[in-house]
Order: structure tokens, then sequence, then C-alpha cells
């Protein structure tokens, strides 16, 4: 939703909290009055900060209302799954437990959350932000989903546990600037490390899942998905971007180098596009000072595999990509000096090369491009030397990667069932099957997003549809 | 029994190229507009991935991107002595459906029509006399101007991003250009496409005879271009897979890769596919249409209404439903009454085959509209006393590739079959190219669409039957053009030439164009036209009919880009005048 999006809904649900926070009689075992409604610019500045922090993100399940929850968060130690954070899930909730569940992470009766909920860096918010977010998150409609949110292995399923966790990564905040810094700096700051918590992706984690000392912003591995080095380093970070390419990046989602998709697409649509500018500046200003990484050693690539990725690139690519892999810039992104491709850890770019990516239409840019899948077409030596000839070429340099790496990351590639119920090997990028042909009744809405082509559902004027036909034809 | 829905501002029949430039019209105007397409959704990242798009026997042989006859065809006789059959393959035209319909899958090539064209009657009478239009070529004047068409031929052209070169910039022409074109406001939006050597040598040689070849206009992408509305198309890579396929590049025009994007996302606006409209409904006073009837894929009657409906289904079905729905008196041939139905129209096509021993073309390299044509025998660009024919075509070489199924071109007198054959596809296949010309069609009273009395659709309705035949107007023309080919053939001192004449009655079977028109025609009398010039109905004010239907005869050049133009052009009366006073446009 865009911020004037977000604005409008929030007019209509103030009022509607206005109402509803009247009806929310407490009963008779409590002895306190009924809340009070909220001020209409707290719940605004609440609306802002929860757009800031990506609480979406997380609190809402593909197809689910906003903010109820039900998400399944992979991590190393099992799927953690998101709560309701809708009036129907921590609707009872004062706003001391509820700064308590950021500053501390733990619910209203004192159960350690685990920490893929971030609380680590939410713990820097302010007393006065986590109200105001407390006082937008009331006002959303109530969801009565429920999920079970208890799904980890023995020995995770034990929450009391995580009191160890914080022990070594819970540092409690609130945000404390940096005098020696500007204010522009310290706003960066809050809204990088308390809201944004950009680190929870883009820093290495240990074998705890906590971030690794001394590498903030290096670049974080996660099952399909490395997320990039931030740092200033020219080859493998945001050194060679300008300041405004960065803010163009996060208002928009792309820039002259890159654009965004998958997860930070998300990022980007839901959280930094609403951003105001002043904070966006901010961010750049905190972003960019501190050290670059350490430049990645690379080994040479063979030449026959320089030869044979070539080969694959100039028959598969370089008709988007072009033969100078100079791309069409905020289009078919560059590859010469792209810092995304680079990574000492290649699985973003493998998962883009087997599985296709798609950047998410906005209403500046609503052209839906995507990159097809090649990982039905294209072997696991294949996908190897395509990926180290890009990693090598026109200047770049990156570590060579291996069929090994390509086979890993096409494990990792786990994507929904299709429109016919049939699970997809590789999303609705890849070869059209029967699965990813075109589908009945689709609806106007989803055009450009997710779940472009999905069928209409049951009611919009149309029964039950011939599913996934095999010449996309209508039925008879 | 069929279900009713609420009502709608607008309902639009059919979702291909018209069907999306007047949803876009509309709902900018704020309307409710609800567009139904019998097809499915397609779009250019999962129907047309380069990954896989490129497949000349799945898209152009096994014509997996056209409308299927197995649900429905019409009948084709070439005249009324024979009885019309169903067509069982594709052959001579090809029909599209699903989401941007027939425009995800032609070549691209976008093209203005003459000024002189659109007053065909007029024109030719007055410069050769009354004799010179026999009675029964039912050629009429369209009641619209080239210069009333002008900013929407602009407008189709930037929201398009097409690539060419200007030949008349307000009555200035321009070298490099076509000099025979109307006056145009302003430069194309793109430059032309950077020609490959097939097409410069043509070039080369008619310019040595004292001819004036330009740049075919393209809706293929010399260059990246974001388009009035934002959307971004990318830069065509000559793949040489274009007409008969999606493109997967964003580079060739298509509603996909020009207005959907932007379509799509406004929320007065609603798409349902696998909905197909089996009739217009009209009230009882027979001058409103008040709903479509539409059946889903699971066989579900429901009916639709709307206060204005506008007709996009392709001028095949645009007339058929016409004819189901009784709407408009239909045609007679035998009385020459009657208007629905009349002057179907379409194009005569030759070509003369170029071979040459001491070149390499790389055919291969191709797009769409990349080319370089002649149009000094198009339209009345040149005297036609005393050779017995009026109208014409332009004459060119417009490389769009060179499929490896499809390209075995061997001189005249190669075997065929057998080792003497297999040589000679082998060596010319990158050593012969080809010259087209593409000629107009004049109307006929002997040439129009009705009902079949016999065959009927999985509906029970009556298919459309087309008679159709070439008359001596078009075969002569086609000769006349043919010949000049020629001569600029010999002058590229080739080691052979092949003439091919198109001899004889219209056949089916071979691939032409699906350039079919008429048949609900415009004009400025309504005992004479189906739609005014506005393409309003007369008989029914709230119905408009987009699409080549509108043609009275067919030009000398593709009809999309004149199509697009006639449905901007209609679009904005809808909005400026229609909805302020809905009722007739034009008093009759």
């Amino acid at each position: 939703m865009s911020r004037r999006g977000l604005t409008a809904a929030f007019a209509g649900l103030a009022l509607a909290g206005l109402v509803a926070a009247a009806a929310l009689h407490p009963g008779p075992a409590r002895s306190q009055a009924a809340p009070a409604p909220a001020e209409p610019q707290l719940v605004a500045r609440g609306a802002y900060l929860t757009a800031a922090g990506d609480c979406q993100a997380c609190h809402t399940a593909p197809g689910g209302q906003p903010f109820a929850g039900g998400l399944p968060v992979k991590t190393p130690f099992g799927t953690i799954v998101s709560a309701n954070i809708t009036p129907g899930g921590i609707g009872d909730w004062t706003p001391d437990q509820f700064y308590r569940a950021l500053h501390q992470g733990v619910d209203d009766e004192g159960k350690h959350l685990y920490p893929a909920f971030p609380y680590n860096y939410y713990t820097l918010l302010t007393r006065a932000d986590s109200d105001a977010i407390f006082a937008y998150l009331k006002t959303l409609p109530a969801s009565s989903n429920h999920p079970n949110r208890d799904q980890l292995p023995f020995p995770f399923n034990i929450r009391f546990f995580v009191r160890f966790w914080n022990m070594l990564f819970l540092k409690e905040g609130p945000f404390q600037p940096n005098p020696g810094k500007s204010a522009e700096w310290n706003r960066g700051a809050y809204l990088v490390e308390a809201l944004g918590h950009c680190q929870a992706c883009h820093t290495p984690s240990n074998f705890l899942g906590g971030p690794k000392r001394g590498q903030a912003f290096r670049g974080g591995a996660f099952p399909g998905w490395f997320a990039p080095d931030l740092t200033p380093n020219r080859r493998t970070g945001l050194g060679s971007w300008s300041r405004a390419d960065l803010i163009e990046f996060l208002k928009t989602g792309r820039n002259a180098h890159a654009q965004a998709s998958g997860e930070m697409g998300e990022v980007v649509a839901d959280s930094t596009s609403h951003l105001t500018d002043a904070d966006l500046d901010a961010i750049a200003t905190y972003v960019t000072d501190r050290p670059a990484s350490p430049a990645v050693q690379v080994k040479a690539p063979e030449p026959a595999v320089m030869r044979q990725g070539e080969a694959i690139f100039v028959d598969s690519c370089s008709a988007c990509h072009r033969m100078d892999g100079r791309g069409t810039p905020r289009f078919f992104p560059p590859l010469v000096g792209d810092a995304n491709l680079q990574q000492r850890d290649p699985t973003t770019i493998l998962r883009f090369i087997e599985g296709g990516v798609a950047t998410t239409p906005t209403p500046s840019a609503p052209t839906p491009l995507a990159m097809p899948a090649y990982g039905w077409k294209l072997t696991d030596d294949q996908v190897a030397a395509v990926a180290t000839f890009v990693r090598n070429s026109w200047g770049n340099a990156a570590p060579p990667v291996s069929a090994g790496q390509a086979a890993k990351v096409r494990k990792a590639l786990t994507f929904g069932p299709g429109p016919t119920g049939a699970a997809q090997q590789h999303g609705r990028l890849a070869h059209p099957g029967p699965e990813t042909w075109s589908t009945p009744n689709t609806m106007s809405s989803d055009n450009g997003g997710a779940n472009a082509g999905r069928a209409a559902p049951a009611g919009a004027g149309s029964g039950a549809g011939n599913g996934g036909s095999s010449q996309g034809h209508p039925a008879g | 029994m069929a279900t009713r829905l609420p009502n709608v501002d607008v309902l639009v029949v059919g979702f291909g190229w018209t069907g999306a430039i007047v949803a876009q019209e509309l709902t900018e105007a704020g309307l409710n507009v609800l567009a139904l397409e019998r097809g499915t959704w397609r779009d250019t990242p999962i129907d047309f991935a380069p990954t896989f798009d490129q497949d000349e026997l799945r898209y152009y042989w096994r014509h997996e991107l056209f409308e299927p006859l197995a649900h429905e065809t019409l009948t084709i006789r070439n005249d009324a002595s024979q009885t019309a059959l169903p067509m069982r393959r594709l052959g001579s035209f090809l029909p599209g459906i699903n989401v941007g319909g027939a425009g995800v899958h032609w070549n691209g090539q976008i093209w203005r029509f003459l000024p002189s064209d659109f007053v065909a009657r007029t024109h030719n009478v007055s410069r050769y006399g009354k004799a010179a239009v026999p009675d029964d070529m039912t050629i009429q004047d369209w009641g619209v101007t080239y210069q009333e068409l002008e900013p929407h031929y602009d407008t189709f052209e930037y929201i398009c991003g097409a690539s060419g070169k200007a030949g008349n910039l307000k009555g200035q022409i321009q070298a490099g250009g076509n000099p025979f074109e109307g006056p145009r406001s302003r430069e194309y939006p793109n430059p032309p496409m950077a020609m490959s050597y097939p097409p410069t040598l043509f070039a080369g040689a008619a310019t040595q005879l004292g001819h004036k070849p330009f740049p075919h206009p393209a809706a293929n992408m010399s260059r990246p271009y974001t388009n009035p509305l934002g959307v971004q198309l990318g830069a065509c890579t000559y793949c040489g897979f274009c007409e008969k396929f999606g493109c997967g590049n964003y580079s060739k025009s298509s509603a996909q890769t020009t207005i959907l994007p932007v379509l799509m996302r406004k929320p007065n606006f609603t798409l349902k596919t696998e909905s197909e409209v089996v009739k217009l409904n009209l009230d009882s006073t027979g001058k409103r249409v008040v709903s479509a009837t539409y059946v889903d894929a699971s066989g579900q009657e429901f009916e639709q209404p709307a206060d204005l409906v506008v007709l996009c289904a392709y001028i095949l079905h645009n007339v058929r439903l016409l004819l189901l729905s009784g709407i408009g008196k239909p045609y007679d041939p035998q009385t020459g009454q009657g208007v629905i139905g009349k002057n179907y129209a379409y194009q005569i096509t030759s070509s003369v085959n170029v071979f040459f021993d001491d070149k390499i073309l790389n055919p291969f390299i191709g797009a769409g509209a990349h080319g370089m044509i002649l149009d000094e025998w198009n339209g009345d660009n040149f005297d036609h006393s005393g050779k017995g024919f009026i109208g014409g075509g332009y004459v060119g070489v417009v490389q769009t590739g060179a499929r490896p199924i499809e390209t075995h071109p061997t001189p005249e007198g190669t075997p065929k079959w057998g080792s003497g054959f297999k040589q000679a596809v082998a060596k010319y296949y990158l050593r012969a190219m080809s010259i087209a010309t593409h000629g107009a069609v004049m109307s006929h009273r002997g040439n129009y669409l009705d009902l079949d009395p016999t065959y009927r659709d999985v509906y029970g309705r009556p298919l459309l039957r087309m008679t159709f035949d070439f008359t001596d107007n078009e075969h002569r023309m086609s000769d006349y053009i043919t010949d000049r080919a020629a001569e600029v053939a010999r002058a590229m001192n080739p080691a052979s030439i092949k003439v091919n004449y198109r001899k004889g009655s219209w056949d089916v079977v071979p691939y032409q164009t699906t350039h079919n028109t008429g048949g609900a025609m415009m004009g400025s009398d309504p005992k004479s036209s189906a739609v005014n010039r506005y393409l309003q109905s007369w008989d029914v004010p709230n119905l408009f009919i987009m699409g080549s239907s509108a043609f009275p005869q067919n030009p000398g050049y593709n009809p999309t880009g004149t199509v697009a133009a006639l449905a901007y052009w209609s679009a904005q009366a809808i909005r400026e005048t229609y909805l302020k006073a809905p009722g007739p446009l034009v008093q009759a």
C-alpha cells in the first residue's frame, strides 16, 4: 500500500478504532476503566513506525489478513509461525506488556518470544514509539486467526532456553544517540537499528542465530537467499552507489545498478517506500558511515568453465543483459559491477538463475518485469558455469561457483502449490508446465503481483474453472 | 437460467488491442469498466518467456497462440455458387484469443492509411471518372478524414513506441521517410530499426532505380522505451520470432507491453476471463442494448447489464455477434440491401524470391517490421489511367526472420525432392530473400459475411459464413505491383529470381495475412453503413463497435494502426460528447 493509501487507511481505521474502543468494555473482573480512544496523531505516528519496522512482512500469511499472523518463518532451528498482532491476537494487552515484548522479548504471560521476532533490534525503540505502534495496531480490524505457533522440534520448543540466547545477544535498549555524530546520523541509526532491523538479514549470524560480532552489514545467509554486503566495499557492497542511488533504491525499488526483488522487494514495497525523504537521507548517512568489508580473495576461474559459461550466456542471457553485460538500467539490470552478483556467497544469484526473479511493479514503474527460471533448462554444472562467467566478466571478480552450490540452492527452492494444487518445482517463472499455464477466471487486481493469474474466488461470477488446461484455451 | 449480475457503466466485449485501449480511456474518465474475455489471462514473463518462446513447432505450426477451431470456426466459400464448409485448420488468417488477442502474435507492422484512402470512392471517381469504380465494386467513403485521425495515430504510435522515420512533417517532405504519407504532426517516438543485409540490398537497388525506400514503421523497439503511461519496453533483439509468437523481451507492442500494467491496477477496472459473450440483449424497442449474456468455463450462464457496451471482439466475432443478436439489418447480396456483413474485404499479397550465389544474407536476423519499403505504387500514389484497376500496395523486404522449418526457398527448376532438393535448401537458406507486395482489396457486392445455414458452434449458434474472392481489380493491381517488385529484384543482380504472382481464386490454405475487414462498416449514411463516424451503432446508440469491421474496404497497408486510431477517436467522442448526453452522436 502506498503511503497515501496507508494514511487514508489509518484515517478510516482511526475512526473505527474510536468506535471500537468505546465498545471494548472490560468485564466486571477488571478494575480499570475503558481505555480512552487513541489520538489520531499517535495512531498516525504508529502507522508510520509500523511501516518503518516492516512488521507486516512477518506478521502476514500469504493471502492472509495483514498483521493477523500465521506466516511460517524458516530458521536453522525449525519453523516459527508469526503471531496475530491485530486486536484479535493482542487486543487485551496493555501498552506496558507491548513494550516488554519489544524491549525484552517476552509476551504478556512472561514467556520468552523466539528471536525470529527481532526484539534484539526492536529493544532500541523508545517507549513513546512503542506506544504509538501499539496504538496503531489496536485500530486494525480484529482477526480471529490463532495460528499454531509452537512448531519447533525439541529442544528448541523449550522457550526457557531463549534466556541463554538473550544473555549472549540481547543488549536492552532504548537507543542511545552517539553524541559525536550528527542528528541526521543518529536518526538514521535509529531507523536502521531500532526499526528497519536491517542487520537481522544483512549481518552474518553464528551457529546460534545471533549476529556475528564485528561483521555488521557484511551480508547474511538464509535458505535460498544471501542478503548482500551493505558496507562501502566497492565490489560487494554499496561503494559504487551514490547517495542518490541508495535513496532511489529504498524509495522505488530500483536504480541504475539494481532492482529489488524477493524479500527486499517486499521490504521496499511495505516499508522503505513509505519513509519520508528526510528519513531516507538519514538512513543513507548512517549506512554509508562505516569501514568497507575486506576484499574477498578470488581464485581465478578455470578457462574451460569460463568458455562454457560464456556460451550459455550468449544463448540464454545476452538477449536481456546484452553481450557487454550492460543490460538496460532500471529494466534489465546491468551485470557489470553488480554487487549482488559478486557476493562471496552466490546463493542469491543461483536462486535468480534457477528460479527466476520478479520485481514488484509500483504505480510509477508498473511493468511486471521478471527474469524467467532456467533451473529446468540448465544442469547444475551449466548453472555453475554461467554464474562463474558473469561473476568474472566485464571487470567483475568473485569466487567461482560449484555445481554443488547450484545443487544446494535447487533443493532450497521450494514454492507453494500452483493453481492446480500441484506443488511447483520452480515457481511461476519456470517452464510452463500445466501448473503454470494461464489459470481460469483470473483477477485483474492481481496483475503484476506474485498472484498474477491466480483463479478468482468462487462466486465471482464463475464456477470451478478448467484448471490449467494444457493449451490455455477455453473449455469446450 | 442466466444469473443476473449488478450493472456496470461500461462493458467491453473481448480484451485484445481495442479492448485495452477503450478500457484504459474510459476508466480514465472515471467509469466502472468490466471487460469480458472468453480466453485466459496471459502476460509476458509467464507466457512468452524467452526460455521457451522461440519454439517454431509449438507456436508457428501447432498454433498454440491462435483461436482454437475446435471451439469456434467459420465456414468459407469463394462465391454463392459454392457451399461453404467449415475451416478445420487455420491457414490464410490467424485470429487470436486470450488476453491481448492477435495483438500478441502480430508482427508489429504499424501503418497509417493515406488521406485518399478515407475517401476512396470520391477520390477515384473524381480523378478517373465514374467508370473507374464499377457498379459491383461497392467501395465507400469512411465518414472520417485522415486529418481527424492524425492525433490518434500519433497517440497510438507513442503508446507503442513505434520505430520509424517521418516522411511528411506538417507538409514538409523529409528525406529518408515515406514521401507519400499523409502529414504527421511529429516524428516517431523511436528511430528506425537497424537494417540487416537483405533490406539494405533492396533499398540500394530501389534507390538506383530512382525510387524512395524508407524504413518500415515498426512496433518493435529500436531502443528501450518508456511510453506516456510509464510502461517500459525493452530493445528488440532481432531474434526473428515475431509474427505468430509472443515476445519475451517486452520489445513488441501489445496490450500487455503498453497498457495493461497500468490498466490492471485501477480499482475501477475489472477483467473476467473465460467468460464468453454469446449474445447482446436489446430492450423491447430494439434501440438499446441492456446486457450481454455470457457463459463461463463451467458452462454457467450470466446476464451482465451495462449502460454502455463496446464490442471489441475482432471483426469476425463482432459481425457474428451483431447478426446473432439481431442488431442492424443483415446484408443480402441479392438485393444489395442491409449492411451487417456487407463489404467484407481482405488483402492480396504476392512475392518475388531472390537468390544469390555470392552473398551471405543471414536471414535469421529479423523482427516483425524490420525492413525497407517502397510506397510508389500504393493507394493513388501513381497514375492509374488505363491500367484497369484502382488501389495499390506497398512493395518491400521485411526481414522477419528465417525460422528453420518454414524457410527452405529454392530457385526455379530445383527438384521438389531428393538430393538435388536438399543441396539447394542447404545452399540457399543463407542466400535467399524475398520481396513482398501487400495490396488493397476493394469491396465487392459478392464478398460478404453472414450466418451459415448448416453449421453451428458448441452453443448451437450458427457459425459465421465468409463468402470472398479476389476480383479482376485485385488481380490486375497485384500483378502490376508484383512486376514492379520483380524490376527491383533484377536490379539487385541476383543469381536468379522467382516471381510468385497471386493466381486464381482466394485460397484459404496458405497463410497470407490476418487482415480481415468490413462487415460493420462506418459511414455518413445509416442506409449504407452500420456505424457512424464515431463507430457508434446507428441502430443502438449505446453500442460502439471497434475494429477493422469498420473499414468500408481495405487499403494497401496493415490495419492495426488505423484500428487503434479509430478506437482512440471513438473513445474521445464517448468521453467528450456521449457521456455528457448519451444518444446518437450523429443525426442521420
